[in-house]
């Protein structure tokens, strides 16, 4: 983690097709995502981005193809091999997805009481340290009926991070943020990845997040139903001759 | 996850961070750095070497963060220059919002007089809410009466068939059973008489009269009534119902008058098939234990049972019917915004639809029995 290195290959999407019963929705994606990026995975509404996740972090098999970390293949891995895959990536979902039912410390508190040892005055001790970092300090006890949507999302990113993983992922970090907050999400995914190396893929249609944040990235078309394009995203808008993809990333203007 | 201390002459105390950090080992703690600050004179500032430190995580953040708090209190200098500068970022980061002092919630338990006024004025609160529910559904029935309800007829056919067709095995087998049961029970006090025969007259009058609404009613309140509990509530959740409020639509006879119709239709027609299935249940006993023969057994029946024995079932089946509805929306519309409010809203309907259902019997049987029928 204190290491930060350049080009080590950290995900690789491999002939991956995702598919719900005979209705293919994407074909064929292949990609690489290294460690330290900040990747994106970009396109229009209803073209597959958050199908692609769920394929990614082994909440819906792909209809063929594979999805390696670090050389291991998640899908043929066995469940233990699995877990130990699992345990190395946070998620933080469109909606927070906090339980509701948990105050924020609760929340964050139980991956670190499920997956370490620690004593229950340790583990209060790193979620005081979590939600600060996300700027929940003061914020322990609140339900997350009682906070913003907002807070929410950053309490989302706090329990995703309880274990220090290596890899995060954002399903639509910045959807229903106002322009402020969703700029601060941005710093502060930027700030996670640069002081702790961990490798971020986001899910996002937010031009102005895309462009900020992305290093790397791959764009899915929906009427061809597989990728046009990878790479750096300013990149692609400087160069990239496909007018789908221009009209993606200069909102239809070119 | 070794730390070393060292004070040099400048007054610094230099805390050696060495070797791997992993929370799953645990967090460092800090009583030995804060001994070494209890031995007088304080040193005036602190400073870090981080030269030998290996992989880090939280752990080591969190170790930080808590010699900084202690070093605030005791106004001494850090100076941070000297970890990594990933570890720095990240100490800025987690202090750079302030903690919300008057964020934090203050917990107390009121008096025990205090709570039971709350509590009662609690229960006033929500009979005035159920009073208040019941009368809106009235007004939704008048004008589903004068033909003004909107709701959709392919969602009404839909209930009658999640609420009528598909209840059917569940109400067979408890039917069937409490029939069984009433027989036995009947069984071996009227065998002490010789007059089993009246086996068949206690198990179809008690089916009729009493058991097969009942039986029927529990059982939709367990299964329907939460399940319409958990779908309003469910609908809250997600803020559909607004959506309806916010576009004309009275989510009373959207959502609440076809559970109602669809209830009080099928309840009525459940506990005559309950009743049936009950008779059959006392007739497997009846038959097979006791010797009576099924010719028998069927005259028996068909001889205690008029027409009239039905009549107070049906009433209560009807009065069932709108008791486990009105209990499942009331409780799915008063739903709160969250899973676990859903759970409740469920929890509550079949408390509340029982507790009536059990009530409301006590009563009308009394009422029957005073006008004769």
């Amino acid at each position: 983690m204190d290491s930060f290195h350049e080009q080590e290959t950290c995900i690789e999407v491999r002939d991956l097709t995702m598919a719900y019963g005979s209705f293919v929705i994407q074909h064929d994606l292949n990609f690489t995502v290294n460690r330290g990026d900040i990747f994106i995975i970009m396109g229009g509404s209803g073209c597959g981005k958050s199908t692609l996740l769920r394929n990614m972090v082994g909440l819906q098999a792909p209809a063929r193809g594979k999805v390696l970390y670090s050389g291991e293949s998640f899908w043929d891995a066995g469940p233990e091999d699995k877990k130990q895959i699992m345990r190395r990536f946070g998620i933080l979902y469109q909606s927070g997805a906090l339980w509701s039912s948990m105050t924020l410390a609760e929340n964050v508190a139980l991956p670190l009481s499920e997956y370490t040892s620690l004593s229950h005055a340790e583990i209060k001790e790193l979620v005081s340290l979590k939600l600060s970092l996300v700027g929940l300090a003061g914020f322990e006890e609140f339900y997350p009926s009682e906070i913003s949507g907002g807070m929410c999302k950053r309490a989302g990113i706090a329990r995703a991070m309880a274990l220090d993983p290596d890899m995060l992922f954002f399903d639509e970090p910045s959807a229903g943020l106002d322009p402020i907050s969703a700029r601060r999400l941005d710093e502060l995914i930027l700030e996670l990845r640069d002081s702790l190396g961990t490798t971020v893929i986001v899910v996002t249609h937010e031009l102005a997040s895309i462009f900020a944040i992305g290093n790397n990235s791959v764009f899915l078309d929906a009427e061809t139903r597989t990728m046009a394009a990878s790479g750096n995203p300013r990149k692609l808008l400087e160069e990239s001759r496909d007018p789908k993809i221009r009209k993606f990333l200069t909102r239809g203007e070119s | 996850m070794d730390v070393s201390f060292d004070r040099t002459a400048d007054d610094t105390l230099i805390i050696r961070i060495e070797g791997n950090w992993n929370i799953a080992k645990g967090l460092a703690s800090t009583e030995e750095f804060e001994k070494r600050l209890g031995t007088k004179p304080l040193p005036a500032r602190i400073a870090f070497d981080a030269s030998e430190l290996g992989h880090w995580d939280s752990s080591l953040l969190a170790f930080l963060s808590k010699v900084t708090a202690y070093c605030g209190s005791k106004s001494i200098e850090v100076v941070r220059q000297g970890l990594p500068q990933g570890v720095t970022r990240l100490l800025e980061l987690a202090s750079a919002v302030p903690e919300k002092k008057d964020a934090r919630k203050e917990r107390h338990r009121p008096p025990f007089l205090s709570r039971v006024g709350e509590a009662v004025l609690g229960l006033g609160k929500s009979i005035d809410e159920i009073l208040a529910f019941t009368g809106e559904v009235g007004i939704s029935f008048c004008k589903f009466i004068r033909g003004k309800a909107r709701f959709r007829g392919s969602d009404l056919a839909l209930l009658i068939q999640e609420c009528g067709a598909q209840a059917l095995p569940i109400v067979s087998l408890i039917s069937l059973l409490v029939g069984l049961i009433l027989a036995f029970v009947g069984a071996v006090q009227l065998k002490l008489f010789g007059a089993q025969i009246y086996v068949a007259d206690l198990v179809g009058i008690a089916m009729a009269r009493e058991m097969g609404a009942m039986m029927t009613a529990i059982v939709m309140a367990g299964r329907t009534g939460a399940a319409f509990a958990a779908q309003l509530g469910t609908m809250e959740v997600n803020e559909e119902i607004d959506a309806l409020k916010t576009l004309g639509i009275s989510p009373m006879d959207f959502l609440v008058m076809p559970r109602m119709l669809a209830l009080i239709l099928m309840l009525p027609l459940l506990c005559l098939y309950s009743n049936l299935m009950g008779i059959l249940g006392g007739g497997i006993v009846g038959i097979g234990m006791l010797g009576i023969s099924p010719i028998n057994y069927f005259h028996e029946t068909k001889a205690a049972l008029t027409l009239m024995q039905f009549v107070p079932g049906l009433i209560k089946a009807v009065v069932f019917g709108v008791i486990v509805a009105l209990s499942g929306c009331l409780r799915g519309m008063q739903c709160k915004r969250s899973a676990s409010a859903v759970g409740e809203a469920a929890t509550s309907a079949v408390v509340t639809a029982i507790v009536a259902i059990i009530v409301s019997d006590a009563l009308l049987t009394v009422v029957f029995d005073r006008i004769g029928i």
